[in-house]
């Protein structure tokens, strides 16, 4: 090849005096296809002698198929030097980027490597065997990649590593339009939560400070023009947060958007929040600050919708094989008034049949995460109870509306068996299936939830867990509809004191000047008549 | 998604929620070679699973020479046993329309729509019921044919239109490059063009006739029905469409590696210009 060029590269020899005619012609081709382009300046036999020489280097099959890329790749290689430039730079590409964040996951955190080898085994941990779980999800083809699942599982373990916690679970994935969410479910250790808790509070009570000075604001104008009409509508009290460790709130969430990134503790979640994520139907974007448009709108960033989806979801979604859980004995007499919200692992758990779990009845699996009710709690706030504390509103609002007791909502009690879920128009709330049609005496038993596609559940023996993976939007046969926005107000009803009258005729102005004058006149004769009769006196 | 290499090729989909249990991954690689030999098709594709409340419908396509034409459609319930699917016709699509909810699980299962019609005018006027019977196969295969028309995609490039009007795989295709894969005016609709006549003639004559004989996904409506995700920072890149929750689509950039897969429940999001 590099000869060929050469040759062709080179000063063409003189031609000899006697060369028959054939070979003129050939000299006369040669030299046209020689001719260099005047826009690239690379000439036909250089470039056929490359491209010829590469399809005999490299051997593609059905060369003639593919000649013109091979053509069109040799000419565009032409002009790349072979030397890179920027060998030396440094490429900060977003692959490069992640991969050494998540670098630190697989590395050990210490110097001294065995020694913590060591520790790690003694010390229990609250982290648990995703793999095992990983497994079973994979039998019953839900949940993520085993790869995925071992980045995941990483990173559960230094969120373990970070803060006192004494339950962690991988809670699912929700995917958004930007980035995606791995959710992990938490219960801190007792106690360890309240440093952490501090700063809750405090931006709790920054939101209610501007609401008062909004108060005051509107107090000081209504001193300085005591005619402004104050509006008699008061607004709906609003339902009061659930403590931590309780109803909605008895888990804490962390969330990140790729494993190795780092976990962001979603905030509490608020009734009204519950109450509006359930009448708006949004995408997540991914970011965690972005606004959630909507309406109704919704109270909060995407954060506070993300958490609520997921409260939803939980309530909903998370089952365990019957009697797996039991009540505690003890607690049960207090509690029996109020609804119970706590349980126990059942020591005596001895597994159920996989058959039997698989069972189209759904008798044998029970939601172990309470019922939220239409309030957004998950236990009963009486509304009415507020007023009581100050006694000018109810005398107010005794007189408006009538002072009955409202009727406290009520939902599916803790541990209720999933065939008492509602149907879905004529679909059950559930498809129960095996893993394996052809070796079920191994299979596991799967739940798949229809109410909230994407929610899974598995159980084997012993073992059970909950997965979700999917947009974090609840099944509806009907089309989303949003609410329609309040009925207009009313028009002030027209009477006599707002209609406005006829202005009066010239006549009718002379007669009344006139009868103004008369009476002025009557009433000064009266006067001078009452002077007369006090000088008499 | 391609047959061959479907093992490897559903991990890259596997962020998006998509798995196949080993044993349906087993039987499919079993099952499709057979499905591709006894119908003589070029290749075959495992096109996805739709969702069913009692059970679900495996689908693969085959096709011939000719991607475009002659594409044939087959279900199955238990990735061994595939039956072929009627085309779609236009009377089909319109009738499933009207079927509501999932997917049974069971093709003979019927869906009645029921419509009250006025007859007659004025004062005479009688409401008369007009049910509609929409079999499940059916419906089946016009939702297939319907989120094929609607978001199948393939890289620009990936195809080329020959001088015979056939569509063939582009021998020479490299892929797209980080830059290029995050624009979405690099991925086509993989049917017969629609919206072509749209185009300026000044964009038009930037056009290579041989590539660019497909729409391209950048003029979908509503703007934003495609959520474009790069995992794995630029080395993995996802398509998923909101409009067909569960249609996944991935691409390594810089490789001639894609390949697109629908695990839903085969109902189209109408809700979605409100959730954007």
């Amino acid at each position: 090849m590099a000869e060929a060029e050469a040759e062709a590269g080179g000063v063409p020899t003189p031609a000899p005096e006697n060369i028959s005619g054939k070979e003129k012609e050939f000299q006369k081709a040669k030299s046209y296809l020689l001719t260099a382009s005047t826009n690239t300046g690379i000439n036909l036999y250089d470039h056929l002698s490359r491209v010829l020489g590469k399809i005999l280097d490299e051997r593609p099959d059905n060369v003639v198929d593919i000649f013109e890329d091979v053509s069109k790749d040799a000419k565009r290689t032409k002009f790349t030097s072979d030397v890179d430039t920027v060998q030396d730079k440094v490429d900060r590409s977003t692959e490069v980027a992640l991969a050494q964040v998540q670098r630190k996951l697989f590395t050990k955190g210490g110097e001294e490597g065995e020694d913590d080898i060591a520790q790690d085994e003694e010390v229990e941990t609250p982290l648990p065997n995703i793999m095992e779980l990983c497994f079973f999800f994979e039998q019953a083809g839900i949940g993520l990649n085993r790869e995925e699942m071992i980045r995941v599982w990483l990173a559960l373990k230094s969120l373990v590593d970070n803060y006192p916690l004494q339950h962690v679970r991988f809670w699912g994935k929700i995917f958004g339009t930007e980035q995606n969410y791995y959710i992990a479910e938490v219960e801190y250790r007792e106690g360890d939560e309240e440093e952490e808790e501090e700063e809750e509070p405090e931006e709790a009570q920054d939101d209610e400070v501007p609401e008062k000075e909004v108060d005051e604001d509107a107090d000081e104008e209504e001193v300085e023009e005591d005619d402004t009409p104050k509006p008699d509508f008061k607004p709906p009290p609003t339902v009061p947060k659930e403590e931590n460790r309780t109803g909605a709130n008895k888990k804490t969430y962390f969330v990140c958007n790729d494993p190795g990134k780092p976990w962001v503790k979603l905030p509490l979640v608020q009734p009204n929040q519950i109450s509006v994520a359930r009448q708006v139907k949004k995408f997540l974007t991914g970011r965690l600050d972005a606004a959630v448009v909507s309406y109704p709108p919704f109270p909060g960033n995407e954060a506070n919708y993300l958490r609520a989806q997921i409260a939803r979801i939980s309530a909903g979604t998370h089952i365990s094989p019957l009697n797996f859980y039991q009540f505690d004995e003890e607690e049960e007499e207090e509690e029996e008034a109020e609804g119970r919200d706590h349980f126990v692992e059942n020591i005596d758990f001895e597994g159920i049949p996989v058959r039997d779990l698989a069972d189209p009845s759904l008798a044998n699996w029970v939601h172990h995460v309470q019922h939220i009710l239409p309030q957004g709690r998950c236990s009963w706030w009486n509304p009415v109870q507020k007023n009581e504390d100050d006694f000018e509103d109810e005398d107010e609002e005794e007189e408006r509306e009538e002072p009955d007791e409202p009727e406290p909502e009520t939902g599916p009690a803790l541990l209720t068996p999933l065939a008492e879920d509602e149907e879905i128009g004529a679909m059950p709330a559930w498809t129960p299936a095996l893993s394996s049609n052809l070796v079920p005496q191994f299979a596991i038993a799967v739940m798949h939830s229809n109410l909230w596609p994407g929610a899974h559940a598995f159980a084997f023996e012993k073992k059970f867990e909950n997965i979700y993976v999917g947009y974090g939007h609840k099944y509806k046969s009907d089309n989303y509809s949003p609410p329609a926005p309040p009925p207009i107000q009313e028009e002030y009803s027209s009477g006599p004191e707002i209609t406005e009258t006829e202005d009066p005729t010239p006549e009718e102005e002379a007669a009344l000047r006139a009868a103004q004058q008369e009476a002025a006149e009557a009433a000064e004769e009266m006067e001078e008549a009452e002077e007369e009769d006090d000088d008499d006196d | 998604m391609e047959s061959d290499g479907l093992h490897l090729s559903i991990d890259y989909v596997g962020s998006s929620g998509v798995m196949l249990s080993p044993e349906s991954k087993a039987a499919l690689q079993t099952s499709l070679v057979i499905l591709q030999n006894e119908n003589k098709f070029n290749r075959v594709y495992f096109w996805g699973k739709i969702l069913g409340v009692k059970d679900d419908y495996f689908i693969a396509q085959g096709v011939y020479k000719d991607e475009f034409a002659g594409r044939k459609t087959f279900y199955s319930k238990d990735c061994i046993h595939w039956g072929l699917l009627p085309p779609a016709t236009a009377e089909m699509k319109e009738k499933s329309k009207l079927a509501k909810g999932r997917f049974t699980g069971d093709p003979s299962y019927e869906f009645e729509h029921v419509e009250t019609k006025k007859v007659g005018e004025g004062e005479e006027a009688t409401e008369e019921e007009e049910t509609t019977i929409v079999k499940e196969e059916d419906r089946l295969s016009s939702v297939i044919a319907e989120i094929d028309d609607d978001v199948r995609i393939v890289p620009r490039g990936a195809f080329v239109q020959v001088p015979t009007a056939e569509v063939v795989i582009n021998r020479s295709f490299e892929g797209l490059s980080v830059q290029e894969a995050a624009k979405l005016c690099n991925y086509m609709h993989f049917r017969e063009a629609k919206r072509l006549d749209l185009k300026t003639l000044l964009q038009r004559a930037n056009m290579d006739k041989a590539i660019d004989f497909m729409d391209s996904v950048e003029d979908d409506v509503p703007r934003g029905s495609w959520s474009l995700q790069f995992e794995r920072g630029s080395g993995l890149l996802t398509l998923r469409s909101l409009q067909w929750p569960g249609y996944a689509f991935f691409h390594i950039p810089a490789t001639h590696k894609y390949g697109s897969v629908y695990f839903g429940t085969g109902e189209k999001n109408q809700d979605l210009p409100f959730m954007l």
